[in-house]
């Protein structure tokens, strides 16, 4: 029962995990709603286009990419608000772990919340813009390397817009710009991919900013927040 | 160098006005200091700034003969702080909550502790159900059961009795009362006089 083995920062940092992940589960209406919106968004472009399948594979990636990006930016104005609200967030920073890596847990708990499942809906969608098999599985891996990153990112935006009044918008204005690397090489992995290209290349610059932003953003978020609470 | 809290010069300045200056307290071990004054006063701001949450405008906090910033890890692992919000999670039990509170402070958080902590608060049959369906007291309740688990020197506790009733009143005293008489210290705001047994030391700070 009482394994002290699990104490200090490896058992706060879990138990923190552990919490995101149960109210993520316990809210399925808010943790779903980002999922619907970028389902629903990604199958408005074949309705609106037409069976238009040289044209439909031409621009698939970059819809299920840019949905991406608006679905996890969706979600992610509730990071710290809900937090910020109840008070938690202040027992954050008066805990003897770090932030940074308390901040790391949070994010970990939102992108599988909600990251994680745009990946593993993506085939599906690329299904109705006539993607291949080859294709499809490029673009699933690299919206698993990109959509990390993209929670990184908006965690950053979430903790500097914390406690203010439309900080949905204000997160994505600020986070957006800082966002179209990560769809460049995302949806170009995947065009490169269909012209017959290797994809190694767009594959590594993504891998070459997933772990710096794995490192920084947390202590930019961090920062940020001590900010915030002041 | 002192064992305790000490508060040098302390002023704070929110927006342009100036709430309070030159605050000096010394907080030796097994004291209470007890925060008044208008609403509006500052006292939470006071607060903030004793655990390091606001910078002070001017002046400096020491904890064990340390500045705070300096010595923030130390002094958070010797710290519960209970502010005007109850810190609990509205989907998560009673139980859960206390749990991660008490990991999150680097408490062991072991089930058959947490679950008598909660029964002591008077929240027995009520551990499993979501924070949400808690009256405003249950979760002042909630929260207090915290403060018996681990071994933190100084409590800061933001308006501890307000929502509570005359029986979570009493056991709220006899476990400030119980850390005063282990040598811990207790900062908290209350409009009325806190009623503790005579031997026990209290300061008042009115702002």
């Amino acid at each position: 029962m009482n394994d002290t083995s699990d104490l200090g920062i490896p058992g706060a940092l879990r138990a923190v995990l552990l919490r995101d992940l149960r109210i993520a589960l316990r809210r399925r209406a808010d943790t779903g709603s980002a999922l619907v919106f970028f389902v629903i968004v990604v199958s408005l472009f074949p309705l609106g286009v037409g069976p238009q399948f040289e044209l439909l594979r031409r621009m698939g990636p970059g819809v299920v990419w840019v949905a991406a990006l608006l679905a996890s930016m969706l979600a992610m104005g509730r990071l710290f608000a809900d937090d910020h609200a109840d008070g938690t967030l202040e027992q954050m920073l008066l805990s003897p772990v770090p932030l940074a890596l308390l901040v790391l847990a949070k994010t970990t708990a939102h992108w599988l919340s909600s990251g994680l499942l745009l990946v593993l809906v993506s085939p599906l969608l690329a299904l109705q813009f006539d993607l291949g098999a080859e294709a499809a599985g490029v673009l699933c891996l690299s919206l698993l390397i990109g959509t990390p990153l993209l929670s990184l990112i908006g965690a950053i935006g979430a903790a500097l817009t914390v406690g203010l009044r439309g900080a949905g918008v204000l997160l994505s204005l600020l986070v957006l710009p800082l966002c179209t690397p990560v769809l460049i090489f995302g949806a170009g992995a995947v065009e490169s991919a269909m012209a017959g290209m290797g994809t190694t290349a767009h594959f590594s610059l993504l891998g070459a900013m997933l772990l710096p932003g794995l490192f920084l953003a947390p202590i930019a978020a961090a920062a940020a927040l001590r900010i915030a609470l002041e | 160098m002192s064992a305790g809290l000490e508060l040098r010069d302390l002023a704070c300045v929110r927006g342009r006005r100036r709430l309070f200056r030159d605050v000096n307290v010394t907080l030796p071990p097994g004291q209470l200091l007890r925060v008044t004054g208008a609403n509006g006063a500052g006292k939470t701001s006071l607060l903030r700034m004793l655990i390091g949450l606001l910078a002070p405008a001017q002046g400096q906090v020491l904890w064990q003969g340390q500045p705070l910033p300096a010595a923030r890890e130390a002094f958070h692992r010797q710290l519960i702080y209970l502010g005007h919000a109850a810190a609990l999670k509205d989907d998560l039990s009673p139980l859960e909550n206390l749990q991660v509170a008490l990991r999150l402070g680097g408490v062991a958080a072991d089930e058959p502790a947490a679950l008598l902590a909660l029964a002591d608060a008077g929240l027995r049959g009520r551990e499993h159900v979501p924070a949400r369906t808690l009256s405003q007291g249950q979760r002042r309740r909630a929260a207090l059961a915290r403060l018996p688990l681990g071994q933190a020197l100084l409590w800061v506790l933001d308006e501890p009795f307000n929502a509570l009733d005359a029986v979570a009143n009493a056991w709220l005293l006899g476990l400030i009362e119980a850390q005063l008489q282990r040598g811990g210290m207790v900062v908290l705001t209350s409009h009325q006089p806190v009623a503790l047994s005579d031997g026990v030391t209290q300061q008042v700070l009115a702002l």
